[in-house]
């Protein structure tokens, strides 16, 4: 009982961000209408991203920005406790990752746009059925 | 359909959930991911480049070709946007211009479209008709500008305290698009043109790859900021951080004249007309 219960405090996160990413597979597979499909891929990015996230925590840890020493513009490396800072780099990595999602949503989104001229709308099903009719 | 889909994310799901009993604990110091490179950057961040923030010296200076290349990532979303839906000879059905008189209340329709109040008592409005809301916009008039400085601030910022260019650049972004809600699209389009934000978008991305190829001409590597203390009045590892602020404004200004341009493209169907 105890090792399961270590195993759940331990591992919830996880279980958490993978449902959050089903949910977002879910969206993409089964919904009909492509903003809603859109959607769906935000939240799987939405759950990685969380995912990246906590793995760079370390209990105990602060943010990834070094205290200096009053009135020191610098600090020998061995002064620093690494196990007090958590670990940046999952944090550059989603930086980046934040702002090219919100990017390509935005080419995804005119792509829609440009679907809606032609067809006069969203749903998949209506717009494969159009295009047959030609 | 849709319990195919179901029975795919459930079993995918199952399978994730399964592979996590391998994983570390969470927040664990000791876990795999928290080894290997990390503890250097920890450490001689400071030492290396002269930058506390070690996201910042990570992203612009150790990983600094990722960061130009996700520059240049954002850039091509930009110009995409604007060749997908920017449309040039537009056709307008509903000709002519609105204005509102300010004291009454009155909405003017113009059937020319080139008709120009430039009284204070007539205000351009969409033709779609947007109710006079004297909250929003004298809330969006004050906080634009605070939220501009915010947003330069978090960019010139970005070596000592959270901040960067991408965060920067989207909030100064943000700051446009606010103007362009609480106004109208012509209002933002008239503070910062089409032109400008073409220009601007690719200005951000030539000030990055300028400053890689500036380090080259110095005869250093791409990229190794060091080599900037030629020119700089500065020591080498100032130098760093230097050639870092200079290439986070550079990402800065194209994150926002990106998201502008998506904005516009995407509010007005390419028009540039008449927005949300």
């Amino acid at each position: 009982m105890e090792a399961l219960l270590k195993e759940i405090v331990g591992k919830y996160n996880y279980w958490l961000y993978i449902v959050l990413m089903m949910i977002g597979l879910y969206a993409m597979i089964a919904k009909n209408n492509l903003i809603k499909k859109l959607v769906g891929m935000n939240i799987f990015q939405t759950a990685i991203i969380l995912f990246y996230i906590s793995i760079g925590y370390k209990k105990g840890g602060t943010l990834p920005i070094i205290i200096m020493p009053h009135h020191h513009h610098e600090i020998p490396p061995e002064a620093i406790d690494v196990s007090k800072y958590i670990n940046p780099l999952p944090h550059v990595l989603m930086l980046t990752a934040i702002v090219v999602s919100v990017a390509t949503f935005g080419v995804a989104l005119a792509i829609a746009l440009k679907i809606y001229k032609e067809y006069n709308t969203l749903e998949e099903d209506e717009i494969r059925m159009r295009i047959r009719e030609r | 359909m849709k319990k195919l889909a179901l029975i795919v994310a459930i079993l995918c799901g199952a399978i994730l959930i399964f592979a996590t009993s391998e994983f570390p604990e969470w927040g664990d110091p000791k876990a795999p991911a928290n080894l290997h490179v990390s503890p250097h950057y920890i450490k001689y961040s400071v030492k290396e480049t002269g930058v506390p923030n070690i996201v910042t010296s990570v992203l612009a200076d150790y990983r600094g070709f990722d960061t130009m290349f996700e520059t240049t990532v954002i850039f091509c979303a930009g110009l995409s946007c604007f060749l997908l839906l920017r449309i040039f000879n537009e056709q307008t059905e509903e000709q002519g211009v609105y204005y509102r008189h300010m004291p009454t209340g009155i909405v003017i329709h113009f059937k020319r479209d080139d008709v120009d109040i430039r009284d204070k008592d007539f205000e351009l409005i969409d033709s779609k008709l947007v109710p006079y809301d004297l909250i929003i916009k004298t809330v969006g008039r004050v906080m634009i500008p605070f939220i501009q400085i915010f947003g330069l601030y978090v960019i010139a910022h970005g070596d000592f305290s959270p901040g960067g260019g991408f965060q920067g650049g989207v909030i100064l972004a943000a700051s446009i698009i606010l103007l362009a809600i609480t106004f109208n699209l012509k209002t933002a389009i008239s503070k910062i043109n089409e032109k400008t934000l073409g220009v601007l978008s690719a200005l951000g991305v030539f000030i990055y790859a300028g400053i890689g190829c500036l380090c080259l001409l110095l005869k250093g590597h791409f990229l190794d900021y060091g080599k900037l203390a030629k020119i700089l009045p500065v020591g080498p590892i100032k130098a760093r951080a230097l050639g870092m602020l200079g290439v986070e404004i550079g990402v800065g200004i194209a994150v926002m004249a990106v998201m502008i341009i998506i904005y516009i493209n995407i509010a007005s169907e390419g028009k540039h007309h008449e927005g949300l």
